[in-house]
């Protein structure tokens, strides 16, 4: 257990943080979930991959280079950012930073999988079937989470999981990734 | 880019933006532009909100992208315009507004032909209030699109020289470009014929010139301003052949432009007088990209003014 210090509201709080999976741990789960995605997916030719911005984006193209090593072949990975379709603007103080998302390849008839680094709520995922919806008709959406840590709002379940942590609502599961954070790791912070 | 949150519950003017403001909202554009592309080019952002339209002054392009934008964020929009309102029969701009406020309307797009319009009504109504142009003041989100679209084209915009020729004096979309882009750093040249382009708008920062070869020769960007022919009270020129002659960019003049100096116009254009046909039509041309930008950056203009719970709660 380490102890950082969070500068978030203009003074120091204590906040403990423990580490649930480090990167060689992270590493063998995404390897797992590519090999799950294989087996679940045997007409391979019209599987792609789908990040939810920001962290699910370098997931969903690691996942796609693992279950691509296995296979053989290339599959197209696109980005959504979900902030437009929300449905909690109205609640909110401040907007969301809103930007563009980015799928290059026509979805029609894809088997989509979409990535995210936490699974909490299931509202991002919500969010997210609908904006795919919007850029066509996927032939199926799966799920695949780096992190489960339950509290469904929705009835949202994930296909493919690196990890259930059982938490409470109050903790913040934080997944660091090397493209992003310069580190692989996922820590839970109370 | 930057960590700036977007505040104001209206959008009345560039005067009351900051540079900071200014680009968080050219970078959400750049977000809706992009939903523009999709097969359902309609997000759920605004769904259940009202905007109403409310033109007191002649437009249709103003007014379709701002109908377009609202719809385009699953908002629900009313236009209303002059002859249709009972604006004439003699109810005032203010109990038009409050009624509009009483069907609950979340957002009020304005264009009016008095300045400071949207201003006086955006002191009592708890509705966003959107300035789609004040008489000779501002004009907004023309100068947002204008700038979103030189910073597509340029990639920035600091350092750009940046020629607006034609009827300045009479222009609220010249005044609403030339705060932003002196906000943004470029550096702004004004031209035209002394009587539209006076001295005075020195003070505003810029360079002002009523010789178009100069004003056009070192340019990154020629923005053409159509001659406001029902702001005129008097003749300000002799006619609009000799205008043409004197300011129009004509092949001649476009030859003599930097290769890469680019072209735009808020339309409606007015061919063959401060513009020939075959210059609107050139590749340098970005006219129907603004038109484009423009419903992008409308788009970022109604989230943000009224997509959170700012507006509802009417506070800024």
């Amino acid at each position: 257990m380490a102890v950082c210090l969070d500068e978030a509201d203009g003074f120091f709080c204590a906040v403990s943080a423990t580490v649930l999976m480090d990167g060689a741990a992270l590493e063998r789960a995404l390897t797992r979930m590519a090999h799950e995605i294989v087996e679940h997916n045997p007409e391979a030719g019209s599987l792609a991959f789908v990040g939810i911005r920001t962290h699910g984006v370098p997931l969903a193209r690691r996942l796609a280079l693992k279950v691509g090593s296995i296979l053989h072949r290339e599959f197209p990975v696109g980005e959504l950012d979900i902030n437009m379709h929300r449905d909690d603007l109205a609640l909110r103080d401040s907007l969301p930073k809103v930007g563009p998302s980015q799928i290059a390849f026509d979805v029609t008839g894809k088997s989509i999988v979409l990535v995210d680094d936490v699974l909490f709520t299931g509202r991002t995922i919500r969010a997210a079937m609908d904006e795919i919806s919007d850029f066509g008709r996927p032939r199926r959406i799966q799920l695949a989470s780096l992190v489960d840590r339950g509290h469904r709002e929705l009835p949202i379940r994930p296909d493919y999981v690196g990890k259930n942590v059982p938490t409470s609502a109050g903790e913040r599961v934080r997944v660091h990734l090397t493209e992003i954070d310069g580190n692989d790791e996922v820590v839970i912070e109370r | 880019m930057t960590a700036t949150t977007w505040t104001h519950k209206d959008l009345l003017g560039i005067q009351e933006l900051t540079a900071d403001e200014i680009t968080h909202l050219l970078d959400a554009a750049a977000a809706f532009k992009e939903v523009g592309e999709r097969a359902v080019k309609k997000v759920p952002s605004l769904r259940g909100k009202t905007m109403v339209n409310l033109f007191i002054e002649p437009s249709t392009r103003t007014r379709t992208s701002f109908e377009l934008a609202a719809k385009r964020l699953s908002a629900d929009v009313i236009n209303i315009t002059t002859t249709a309102s009972s604006l004439v029969k003699g109810e005032t701009l203010k109990d038009t507004a409050l009624n509009l406020q009483a069907l609950n309307a979340d957002i009020i797009v304005i264009r009016h032909s008095a300045a400071g319009a949207p201003h006086f009504l955006s002191r009592f109504l708890k509705a966003s209030v959107i300035n789609a142009g004040d008489g000779a003041h501002e004009h907004p989100t023309q100068a947002l699109l204008d700038a979103f679209t030189i910073r597509e084209k340029k990639g920035h915009i600091a350092g750009l020289n940046v020629t607006i020729l034609g009827d300045i004096l009479y222009s609220r979309v010249a005044r609403s470009n030339i705060w932003l882009l002196t906000k943004l750093g470029a550096r702004v040249t004004l031209a035209g014929p002394s009587t539209l382009v006076p001295r005075v708008f020195e003070e505003f920062g810029c360079r002002v010139t009523h010789d178009i070869e100069e004003a056009i020769r070192d340019a990154d960007v020629i923005n053409l301003l159509r001659i406001q022919h029902e702001r005129q009270r008097q003749t300000m020129f002799p006619g609009i052949g000799e205008y043409a002659a004197m300011f129009g960019l004509n092949k001649e003049r476009f030859a003599r432009t930097k290769p890469d100096a680019m072209i735009m116009h808020p339309g409606p254009i007015n061919r063959g007088v401060e513009i020939d046909s075959e210059i609107a039509d050139c590749g340098r041309s970005v006219i129907l990209e603004q038109v484009t930008n423009g419903l992008a950056v409308r788009m970022a203009v109604l989230f943000l003014c009224a997509g959170g719970r700012i507006s509802a709660e009417g506070a800024e």
